[in-house]
């Protein structure tokens, strides 16, 4: 972990409510995909944590929603202005697991995290297939993004308005070898009941640090408790419990 | 002794200022990003006789200069804190460390106390009558002056070092409870715990946190802190230590001026992990900004 100021050099809106912020500044304690940082705003006491979307030497993408009052301040941001971020959150992915075709799977705002992912896992020469799921056309970001990395894309909209109608779960299949997903908990649950193969998943919960001094993300797991922002975000499937 | 060296219950501290119990873990993780000997001491996880998964999640709302958490004395239980975390801190803290217990009855307090009382490198016992967070235990201890008293009691008959007790501030008269632990033989008082509070999320019309209610705390609640402060040192002749809300150098030396002899820190941890290196660092400008040559000079100055 480490505390440092970061230069914001772009912000702009993706769609209504998602947007991506690039800042330049020290990215040395960022060490793996699937990690987030924690933001400090003027007049909010608590961080914001936000995943961490692409790191590319000092320059520190973050897609962001805007769903509180957080967020919304994020947004309001310009390029030139600093924010005070806390760098190196979490476990993050373990590519080691991946196989020779990993399945990445992530929805709504559960997707930005899956990019560095997918370039990490591209740079290692693997097939690798991206599944993302929006509500609907007017909501999907990243899609080129990933296409760019040469990853085979398939998105789809809970309404139809673009790509395969349905859920993300309705255009897994089985040809892959390995999975790693992120997005709401729901979302979470239907992709561990689809899979049919070992995976890792990303979980959120309202965090009060962010790295593992209060106590305030835990949760329980088949190999013990667990904090969100510590041991987690990422969990491996097999170590998951469901709590209703 | 330098001019921030306070003397707390025998033992010198280098400086007043401690990491409050439940934002600081068992010291290690801290260790990490900086050397945690600059500390006077630090109060570890407020720690039960078993291991406590603690309250459900959502544990943590935000407020305005503050925040609500409900963990719930989450904890890995007394066997493994002298086991696991106990041998870890070791290795990165060279100084006494106060243990920070909770019971759900009066044999649990004891007993708790009893085990640590025997660590060597814990120096002070503080005694949390106060949590907000659990039920049947906790708060419900420290909401009364006799059942107060019998946990001191119970505490003192099992343990040689000094026993602090945590006050809570959800109480009609902090001063009465203080004195009752006075009487029944606590060596020093520490408050405020948090204040019970609640946020409702007007949205999805339900409690933002899911045990409902929580422990409020941060700087919006450092004027309650230092009225209890103030109130209770001056009504007992053991010392008090301060705590709620404080979050900067001048908070510090505010609290000491009320009558605190050291002052903790708490929620100021989790947005700044670096804030207590930050003040201790910060002191001796401010001290020479008020023309303050000794720390001590100034506990209790406020008539």
């Amino acid at each position: 972990m480490k505390q440092s100021i970061f230069t914001i050099i772009e912000n702009a809106a993706l769609t209504r409510d998602v947007w991506r912020m690039r800042l330049r500044g020290d990215t040395s304690a960022i060490t793996a995909a699937g990690q987030f940082v924690n933001i400090q705003l003027d007049g909010l006491f608590l961080r914001r944590p936000i995943s961490v979307c692409d790191c590319e030497g000092d320059v520190l993408t973050l897609i962001y929603k805007v769903v509180g009052k957080g967020t919304a301040q994020m947004a309001k941001m310009s390029a030139g202005e600093t924010l005070d971020v806390l760098t190196g959150l979490g476990n993050g992915y373990d590519l080691s697991c991946a196989g020779e075709h990993p399945l990445l799977i992530g929805g709504g705002v559960g997707v930005p995290p899956l990019y560095m992912l997918a370039k990490q896992l591209r740079a290692r020469g693997l097939r690798v297939s991206v599944i993302l799921g929006f509500n609907t056309e007017s909501e999907i970001f990243c899609r080129e993004d990933f296409a760019a990395l040469g990853c085979d894309v398939t998105v789809t909209t809970v309404d139809g308005s673009y790509g395969t109608k349905g859920f993300v779960t309705d255009a897994m299949g089985a040809d892959y070898s390995y999975f790693y997903t992120c997005g709401p908990e729901p979302m979470l649950k239907a992709v561990y009941r689809a899979s049919k193969t070992s995976g890792q998943m990303s979980f959120e919960e309202r965090m009060g640090c962010g790295f593992g001094a209060c106590m305030g993300c835990s949760c329980k797991t088949l190999t013990g408790n667990k904090r969100i922002c510590k041991e987690g975000p990422v969990m491996r499937k097999e170590e998951i419990i469901w709590e209703d | 002794m330098g001019r921030l060296s306070v003397n707390l219950l025998g033992i010198e501290l280098d400086n007043p200022v401690i990491p409050a119990s439940g934002t600081f873990g068992y010291g290690y993780e801290f260790a990490e990003l900086y050397d945690i000997n600059v500390l006077g001491t630090f109060s570890f996880k407020g720690t039960t006789r078993e291991a406590r998964f603690g309250n459900p999640t959502p544990r943590i709302a935000e407020c305005s200069a503050g925040m609500i958490n409900a963990v719930g004395l989450q904890n890995p239980g007394v066997d493994a804190v002298i086991s696991h975390e106990l041998p870890l801190l070791k290795k990165c803290f060279n100084k006494k460390v106060m243990a920070n217990v909770s019971g759900f009855s009066v044999e649990d307090y004891a007993y708790v106390c009893e085990r640590l009382d025997a660590e060597e490198q814990v120096g002070w016992l503080e005694v949390n009558v106060s949590c907000p967070n659990v039920h049947g235990g906790g708060m419900s201890f420290g909401t009364s002056p006799e059942a107060a008293a019998e946990v001191v009691r119970a505490v003192k008959a099992v343990t040689k070092k000094p026993v602090i007790v945590k006050l809570s501030p959800n109480v009609t008269d902090v001063v009465a409870i203080a004195k009752a632990c006075e009487a029944a033989g606590a060596d020093g008082i520490s408050l405020i715990n948090t204040l019970l509070g609640m946020r409702v999320d007007i949205r999805r019309r339900r409690p933002v946190i899911a045990n409902k209610m929580g422990g409020f705390s941060g700087p919006a609640i450092f004027p309650v802190a230092v009225r209890m402060v103030y109130q209770v040192s001056h009504a007992v002749k053991i010392p008090v230590i301060g705590m709620g809300g404080v979050a900067s150098a001048e908070d510090v030396i505010e609290m000491m001026m009320a009558g605190a002899t050291a002052v903790e820190i708490g929620a100021q941890n989790l947005i700044d992990p670096y804030a207590c290196k930050k003040i201790i660092e910060d002191l001796p400008r401010v001290m020479d900004e008020y023309k303050i040559e000794n720390l001590k000079d100034i506990i209790g100055v406020i008539e």
